[in-house]
Order: structure tokens, then C-alpha cells, then sequence
């Protein structure tokens, strides 16, 4: 479903992405491991066209997303996107920041909107929060509004830049559950993160980026239990020692 | 000091004194509408990726900013009846003047707002599948106007003090409404005390409300 073909993209003379290969295909799951400014998050918002790419080309459900001729809003709203710093609309709701997108892209009336956003929030439970502003809720009730806001334009594929990164170690679990669901669904996913737990549980195949490059792409449990190359192996042992 | 004051002069030219307040409030009402409205073309403008539109926009706002609005005002009055070929008043060539004058103030502060707006709330709002315009719209926009609302509250207090430069087109504003009465009278020191005290008590209380909005926007 998702293709990605020998993706290179520089900021000026630096080279961010070197040569990226990858696909994802209906229904599965793909944790994007690696060190800070490996490319991970430059890589993933190439995927729905937030960042350009200069060589190489991405698919997406068999629509270029490099093409002059793309709409690229069209396409973006076939995908959900979670960042790493939530990225809520402040001056909105919980409930009105999720049915931006259903009224103002999907075309929604106010009605429906807020009856598909309740039902999300019912979903990330925050059923009694739907009424509040980000600003009054925990950092990980504020990733769980961002991720129902992503599910209500009803993507067919959903990325996640770093979603837990910024959260406090004790609000990490409730996001990771909400992912967990999905991913057991059958939602097609790409994933950077850390978390190695949820890379081991629910991926289908992990890949392990540094310096713009994949390094090492492998089936999950593969992966984990012989990575072949040496500089997999030496950020495996540093972030699993513990 | 007061002992030889009339305030009856006062009094009894109220009317003339309301006169002169409603052209101040017109002004100042119709300048910070316009010029805010034009001043978030500008500032788009400015910040709009095509080089031609912010050089456009950048050499306005440096125009204006580089000129004493006592000048822009008698510009307008003068040379706005020659490029259309007829005369149109003292009122519609200062409100002309205003707005474009203060256009230029509020592009910056605007300009300043929406930059106030961090990219990722953009990223974020196009990832939903929102166009450009209706990411700017729906989501930077309002953000950045809450966030300078004490900034161009401010900038309407000086405006509204301002305007009291229109006597040069003998537009009969407030303080131009008190000179006639103080000359007329010979009633000098009563009105111009007058007029002093009322501008001061209005732009006290605006400043205090300001204040206030500021403490509740601040995050």
C-alpha cells in the first residue's frame, strides 16, 4: 500500500535521507527504529508530503505523492498523522479539534462530525473530556485526542512520529494501548519509536535507521533475536540492557 | 487654581464637544477595522513564499513607517481629489489616510503573530488534509490574533490619540471641537483641561483593560 523507493533528501549540503527503500502493505505494521537525526520522522513525513524529497519516489495506495500534479491535500486526508508533541489545536475543544477535519475536508455536517467524534472519544476513553480545551488535560489524554482527531477523517493508513517521546514514563502506556487496539484491527501503520515493547508485540517488521540510511530491515522477532548487522546490534544492546 | 474657572462653557457646548467625540470614534473605529483587515493582507503578503507579493508589502509598510502621519494625512487630503478629479472631503480622505497609515502598523504586529504560531501547528493542520488556506485560516490565524489582541489593543489607543492630528484638513474631531469653543469663548484653559482630561480617562481605562486581558492570555 505504501511504496518507498530510493528516497534521498538533503537540507542544503547535508544529506538526511540516503537512498531509502521500503513498502508497507495492507494491514501491516512497521516500527522505524534509530539514534536522534537518523532521519526517522524526515522519512515518515516524506510519506504524506509534509517534507519534499529531491530522488526517488513514494506511493501511496498507487498515487505518487512526489508528483507536481498530486493533490496533496486529498491525499493527506486518506492518512492520519500523530506527532510527537500532539500538535492540538489550542483554541478549539477536544471534540471541535477532531471534527475540523471531518467538516472542513470530508464535507460532514456539524451533527455527524460530533457523533463520529464522540465515538472516537468514547474509543481513547475520554468520553468526559470532550469539552475541554488541550491546555487542561495530561500530556497523554492530549496524544489520545490526537489520535482520534487523525481516525476521524477514517485514513487508510496511519503514521506516528515519536507519539510517546514526550510523554511522562506513567501516560506512555494508556497511548500505547490505544495503538495496540489499532494495530490488532488490522490498521495499516508506520511507526518511529522507542518503544521496544510495542515493536516486539504488535510489529510486523521493525527497520533500524542511522544517518539517513536503513540499515537493517527484518521481521520483527528476527530482528530482535539476530539483527545481522553490527551497528543494529551495538543500539540494540544500548537501549535493551536495561 | 480653579477658582477662576467657568465650567459652564463646558456645559453649555456639550453637544459641539459629543460632535467632535463621534468623528474621534468614527476614525479610530474605522482605522483599526480597515486597518486591520488590510494590515492581515499585508502581513500574508509578507509572508507569502512569492518574492514579488512581501518585497511589494515590505517597501509599503517601510513607506509608511518611514513617514510622519501629520504628513500622510495633508498627502491624502491634497493629492487623492487630483488622482480622481474631484474633491472628496476632509472626513473620506482622512479615513482614506488612517487606514492605509495604520495598515502598516498592523501588518507588523500581525506579521509578528502569526510567526508567534509554531510550523508544526501548520504540519499539523495540513496532515489533516486542510488546503493551505484553511490551515491559515482555521488554525494559525486565530491562534495569532489571540496572541496579539493586547498588542493591537494597544496600537488602537495610540490611533485613537492620533487622530486628534486631523485639525491640519480642519476635520472637527474632539480636541478640534474644543479649540473652536476655547477661541471662540476665550475659553482656553477650560477646554484644553477638558480635553486633556477626557482623552486621558479613556485611554487610562482602555490601557487597564488591556492590562487585564494580557494577564488572561498570558500562558
Amino acid at each position: 500500500m505504501i511504496k518507498v523507493e530510493n528516497v534521498s533528501k538533503w537540507f542544503g549540503d547535508f544529506q538526511v535521507l540516503d537512498d531509502c527503500s521500503t513498502k508497507v502493505d495492507k494491514g501491516e505494521v512497521i516500527v522505524i527504529c534509530g539514534p536522534s537525526g537518523s532521519g526517522k520522522s524526515t522519512l515518515i513525513k516524506c510519506v504524506n508530503g509534509l517534507e519534499p524529497f529531491r530522488d526517488g519516489t513514494i506511493t501511496v495506495d498507487g498515487i505518487s505523492v512526489g508528483d507536481k500534479s498530486t493533490d496533496l491535500p486529498k491525499l493527506r486526508s486518506r492518512i492520519g498523522m500523530v506527532f510527537q508533541n500532539f500538535e492540538l489545536f489550542p483554541h478549539m475543544t477536544a471534540l471541535q479539534n477532531i471534527c475540523l477535519s471531518q467538516m472542513k475536508v470530508l464535507g460532514r455536517d456539524r451533527d455527524e462530525a460530533e457523533a463520529r467524534g464522540m465515538k472516537l472519544l468514547e474509543r481513547v476513553d475520554l468520553v468526559e473530556h470532550a469539552h475541554k480545551h488541550p491546555v487542561q488535560l495530561s500530556g497523554g489524554q492530549q496524544q489520545r485526542v490526537a489520535i482520534a482527531r487523525a481516525l476521524a477523517i477514517d485514513p487508510i493508513a496511519m503514521l506516528f512520529d515519536e507519539p510517546t517521546s514526550a510523554l511522562d514514563p506513567e501516560m506512555i502506556n494508556e497511548v500505547l494501548e490505544v495503538m495496540v487496539e489499532l494495530a490488532q484491527e488490522g490498521m495499516t501503520m508506520i511507526v518511529v519509536t522507542h518503544e521496544m515493547g510495542f515493536a516486539r508485540k504488535v510489529a510486523h517488521r521493525v527497520a533500524f535507521m542511522d544517518e539517513g540510511r536503513i540499515v537493517e530491515e527484518a521481521p520483527a522477532d528476527a530482528f530482535f533475536t539476530t539483527p545481522r548487522q553490527e551497528r543494529t546490534q551495538l543500539f540494540l544492546s544500548k537501549i535493551l540492557q536495561h | 487654581m480653579f477658582r477662576d474657572f467657568d465650567f459652564q462653557v463646558i456645559f453649555g457646548n456639550l453637544d459641539i464637544l459629543w460632535d467632535g467625540m463621534l468623528i474621534t470614534l468614527l476614525l479610530t473605529a474605522v482605522a483599526i477595522v480597515g486597518g486591520i483587515l488590510f494590515g492581515t493582507v499585508l502581513a500574508l503578503m509578507r509572508l507569502s513564499k512569492y518574492m514579488v507579493l512581501s518585497l511589494v508589502a515590505g517597501r509599503y509598510v517601510d513607506a509608511f513607517r518611514s513617514t510622519p502621519l501629520i504628513l500622510v494625512i495633508f498627502w491624502f487630503y491634497f493629492a487623492v481629489p487630483i488622482v480622481i478629479g474631484r474633491p472628496i472631503g476632509g472626513l473620506y480622505s482622512v479615513l482614506i489616510a488612517f487606514t492605509l497609515f495604520e495598515a502598516a502598523y498592523y501588518c507588523e504586529i500581525i506579521r509578528a503573530g502569526i510567526q508567534s504560531v509554531t510550523r508544526a501547528q501548520f504540519s499539523a493542520g495540513l496532515a489533516l488534509g486542510l488546503t493551505n488556506r484553511q490551515t491559515m485560516g482555521y488554525v494559525i490565524l486565530p491562534q495569532a490574533f489571540r496572541n496579539m489582541v493586547p498588542v493591537l489593543l494597544t496600537q488602537a489607543i495610540v490611533l485613537f490619540q492620533d487622530t486628534s492630528l486631523v485639525y491640519v484638513v480642519g476635520l472637527k474631531d474632539f480636541l478640534t471641537a474644543a479649540d473652536l469653543i476655547a477661541v471662540r469663548d476665550n475659553r482656553v484653559v477650560e477646554l484644553y483641561f477638558t480635553a486633556a482630561v477626557v482623552y486621558f480617562v479613556l485611554c487610562l481605562t482602555a490601557s487597564l483593560w488591556v492590562r487585564k486581558l494580557q494577564r488572561k492570555y498570558a500562558i
